[in-house]
């Protein structure tokens, strides 16, 4: 007898049907992550995500590319950096752990690098979470994990994720590491970018909670997630690797609350048309319809964001949305949503004067006015 | 961002044209700006790929990195910059007026005046976005701490002469570039957005081919049209045609046309290295020639829109006529490029890479001050940014109804009058807050006495600059049916607390830095390709 179909196999099906047959299910990678920080509220990015649909062939088949891409130039310096750092077994990364973070532990010696290999994403999941525990029967060693997977239930539906490394600390805590290539210059990064390596490093340690959970049993708890990650870089101008310890307690605390609040994506599905599928193979009329059946909130965050962006604004523009122009312009205009009611508001042929924005707006159109007068004068 | 402006941004997307967001221009734009229009390459700090540069809009100088993770190909880039930009620098070095400043005697403790020289005008660097800046920042740093051969023989991969003065120089450019309403370095995307509001989000205002195409939209379409097609329109090759304004290339670019370009560059360096007599080396020099081309052309073709339209904004710019007070702010423009000057003829060391305490809160205090400084002279120097302070109750403008002659008590009676001004605008004015109205461009205080005819009317009491007599001096009191504009806002800055000199700073700020060690400079490692 098979067994009976749960919800959440009933869940993946569904997903797999939106995304079309045979196209492989895309990883939620650090881009689709930060757009989840940026636009926690989109139906559409959250059902495409959930589905693991490619959000970037999507966007050429919908006529509208985006325009991320990633140089082949820092592609390759990124790798370069990261085998850099990893070379030797790890030795100048744990050193690095060591120096950052757990000074008072043994300085790491003869550490153990697991082999994680595995066939698909659930089993390389699975490999991590196993060696995790192999880990824990090692007390008083170091262990580096290369590249393991990760997953997360987010919105419902299973998400995976490749953190750069995770160390697991001789007192049995872990730590995640990320690589990234942008410099530590005199001691300071970007902050735009150290602030999305933190977001990124956060879903990390969210995912590795959840691993701890299962590996707790009765005679030994479970396992401590370090919130203070290693961001190594690049020091100054050179290639040598510099780390520094990132606190990311309000980053998780963001990321987890968002999770939690995100509309469960069976609920998106349940209100799409049946048939409805987003493989950039359709016609694009056809994917345009479907697209179309899921709201989005477009924002110029987006932009930075997601892939989908250009196809959004375009929509948003054509309709005549505030919020085109930004997040906060919208939030001054009152209940005041689309260009051209603002415009009319602004010249007195419609809105209620009583109302502030209003008044705020009409008067501000005659300041304008009267100021631009002056000046042709 | 005020309403005021919110309102031109919505205006832009109604009309599809960019609309003024000021009626003057309020920056200084020299005559002979230099224009830098610089490349990277993508995942590397602080390498560059190849720049745009001169003061000849028609005959700009290409410079190119053909292999930008060869360091010695990196020095020559540098070091032609140096050739360029130096020279530019020095042609403003000479030309000296005489002025005062007042300096603290060290034997008495006095304030004194003591002549001084003040360049009579300063270069200005142009890059295209606000990107642009951080780059002559990075470049700056990644310069100024080299060792050339003559300053350290013994210096492992010694850096060019001049180069380490050229990073000092474009450190002070980026430093300045800091402090608000400063000229020295602009970005043409900042300046432009400055001056008109597109019907874009200001995420969107870095594109400065889009920013252009809202301002002054080619024949036939509208903006809106003309900016969507700079910022997303690609050509048969999958290539930009409107390039980004760089210093990041397009990824498109970086993959299809350059890398393979520096690949046929490196295997012709390689086989020239390779080869075995005069003839053969004579041949694949010749394929190493076409190889450098190759990639000097594409660097041209994709820098080259942005330098013309770095020019095409600064024409729009110069069309606009200069705020009053522009020259005041440029002339402490002047003042910076002199002082770095005189310290580099001092034979100062760089700028250390951490200001001690007590320059960090100078620097801090100099900026806030020019912030608020910049806030004010352009409220005074332009009706619509006025308006905007005007909606925000920090300023107001109406006829004088009512002049009543009164005095101040004391022994000498002075005048005290007090003006009625009806306005429209609703000012945040409590109980004898002091206002402030431009007399001759000197401000003139006056104070909050009452608000008649539920907030309509204003009653003020004028207090200074009208002369020591009992009467006013003509001209110096409002009259009945002038027009007159008080703000709530100071004109002028005071300086802030003097702070301690840096061998006083006290413990709390890290006690005093002891004496300045010469900065070390960058550790270079032995190999250079990652």
């Amino acid at each position: 007898m098979p067994p009976p179909r749960t919800r959440g196999t009933a869940l993946r099906h569904r997903l797999a049907e939106l995304r079309g047959p045979d196209v492989p299910a895309k990883a939620l990678d650090a881009r689709a992550l930060a757009a989840l920080a940026a636009n926690p509220g989109c139906a559409r990015r959250a059902i495409l995500d959930g589905a693991g649909v490619n959000k970037t062939a999507l966007a050429s088949a919908l006529g509208s590319p985006s325009a991320f891409g990633q140089s082949q130039f820092a592609l390759t310096r990124g790798n370069a950096f990261e085998a850099k750092v990893k070379a030797d077994g790890g030795a100048e990364l744990l050193r690095l752990v060591h120096e950052k973070l757990d000074r008072s532990a043994e300085p790491p010696a003869d550490a153990r690098v697991p082999d994680l290999t595995a066939t698909g994403p659930q089993g390389r999941t699975a490999r991590t979470a196993l060696e995790l525990r192999e880990a824990a029967a090692h007390p008083g060693a170091w262990t580096l994990l290369d590249h393991p997977m990760l997953a997360l239930d987010v919105a419902g539906s299973p998400a995976f994720l490749e953190p750069d490394a995770v160390v697991v600390h001789p007192d049995g805590s872990w730590t995640v590491v990320e690589i990234k290539s942008f410099p530590l210059l005199d001691g300071s990064a970007d902050p735009a970018k150290v602030g999305a390596a933190a977001r990124q490093a956060a879903v990390y340690v969210l995912a590795l909670e959840e691993v701890a959970v299962r590996l707790a049993h009765e005679t030994a708890p479970a396992p401590r997630v370090r919130h203070r990650i290693l961001l190594v870089c690049p020091k100054d101008f050179s290639n040598l690797p510099a780390a520094s310890a990132v606190d990311i307690r309000k980053q998780r605390a963001v990321t987890a609350r968002q999770l939690a609040r995100l509309t469960r994506i069976e609920d998106i599905a349940d209100t799409l048309p049946e048939g409805t599928c987003f493989s950039p193979e359709l016609p694009a009329e056809e994917l345009t319809a479907a697209v179309e059946s899921v709201p989005a909130t477009y924002a110029p965050e987006c932009l930075s964001a997601c892939e989908l962006a250009f196809h959004c604004r375009a929509r948003s523009r054509e309709t005549g949305a505030v919020t085109s122009l930004g997040r906060p312009v919208r939030a001054e205009l009152g209940g005041l949503a689309t260009v051209e009611d603002v415009l009319a508001a602004a010249r007195g042929e419609a809105g209620d004067p009583d109302d502030p924005a209003v008044a705020a707006l009409r008067r501000a159109a005659v300041l304008r006015a009267e100021a631009l007068e002056a000046a042709c004068r | 961002m005020s309403l005021i402006s919110t309102l031109a941004r919505l205006e832009a997307v109604s009309t599809g044209r960019a609309q003024p967001a000021a009626t003057v221009r309020h920056r200084h734009l020299g005559d002979h700006p230099l224009v830098f229009v610089p490349l990277t390459t993508a995942g590397e700090a602080g390498a560059p790929l190849g720049a745009l540069v001169g003061t000849d809009r028609d005959a700009p100088r290409l410079l190119v990195v053909p292999q930008p993770r060869d360091r010695d190909l990196r020095f020559a880039f540098l070091a032609e910059l140096a050739d360029v930009v130096l020279p530019y620098i020095d042609g403003y070095a000479e030309a000296v007026e005489a002025a005062e400043r007042t300096e603290t005697d060290p034997e008495t403790g006095k304030r004194v005046k003591v002549e001084v020289e003040l360049c009579a005008d300063a270069p200005q660097l142009i890059v295209p976005s606000r990107a642009g800046i951080d780059l002559v920042r990075l470049l700056g740093r990644s310069m100024r701490f080299r060792r050339t051969a003559e300053q350290d023989p013994e210096a492992p991969y010694p850096a060019p002469p001049r180069v380490p003065l050229l990073g000092r120089w474009l450190t002070h450019f980026g430093e300045r570039a800091r402090v608000p309403g400063s000229s020295l370095l602009l970005a043409m995307t900042d300046v432009l957005g400055r001056h008109w509001a597109i019907g874009q989000s200001t995420l969107e205002d870095q594109h400065l081919g889009a920013l252009l195409a809202w301002i002054d939209p080619p024949e036939g379409v509208t903006g809106a049209e003309a900016a969507l097609r700079a910022e997303l329109e690609r050509d048969e090759r999958g290539q930009l045609t409107c390039p980004p304004a760089g210093p990041a290339t397009d990824p498109a670019f970086d993959n299809k046309l350059l890398a393979p370009a520096i690949e046929r560059y490196d295997r012709a360096r390689t086989a020239l290295a390779a080869a075995e007599d005069g003839l053969e080396a004579d041949d694949r020099l010749g394929a190493l020639t076409a190889a450098e081309r190759e990639i000097r052309d594409l660097l041209l073709s994709r820098t080259r829109p942005t330098w013309d339209a770095v020019w095409r904004g600064l024409d729009l710019l110069r069309e606009l006529p200069e705020g009053a007070h522009v020259e005041e702010r440029w002339t402490r423009d002047r003042w910076s490029f002199t002082g770095h000057r005189d310290r580099v003829l001092a034979g100062e060391p760089p700028q250390p890479r951490r200001d001690d305490a007590v320059t960090a809160a100078n620097k801090l205090a100099t900026r806030e001050r020019e912030q608020a400084r910049l806030e004010a002279q352009e409220a005074l120097d332009d009706p619509l940014v006025m308006a905007g302070r005007r909606l925000a109750g920090e300023a107001f403008a109406g006829e004088v109804t009512d002049v009543v002659m009164a005095y101040s008590d004391g022994k000498r009676p002075s005048p005290r009058p007090l003006v009625t001004v009806r306005t429209d605008d609703r000012p945040q004015l409590g109980e004898r807050t002091k206002v402030y109205r431009s007399l001759g461009g000197k401000p003139q205080s006056a104070e909050f006495v009452a608000a008649e005819e539920d907030g309509a009317c204003v009653v003020l009491r004028i207090l200074d600059k009208m002369g020591r007599g009992k009467e006013p001096e003509p001209g110096s009191v409002p009259e009945k049916g002038d027009r007159v504009c008080f703000t709530l806002f100071e004109h002028e800055q005071r300086g802030g607390a003097k702070l301690p000199d840096p061998e006083e700073t006290p413990w709390t700020h890290g006690g005093p830095p002891g004496e300045a060690l010469p900065e070390a400079a960058d550790p270079v490692t032995e190999e250079d390709v990652l």
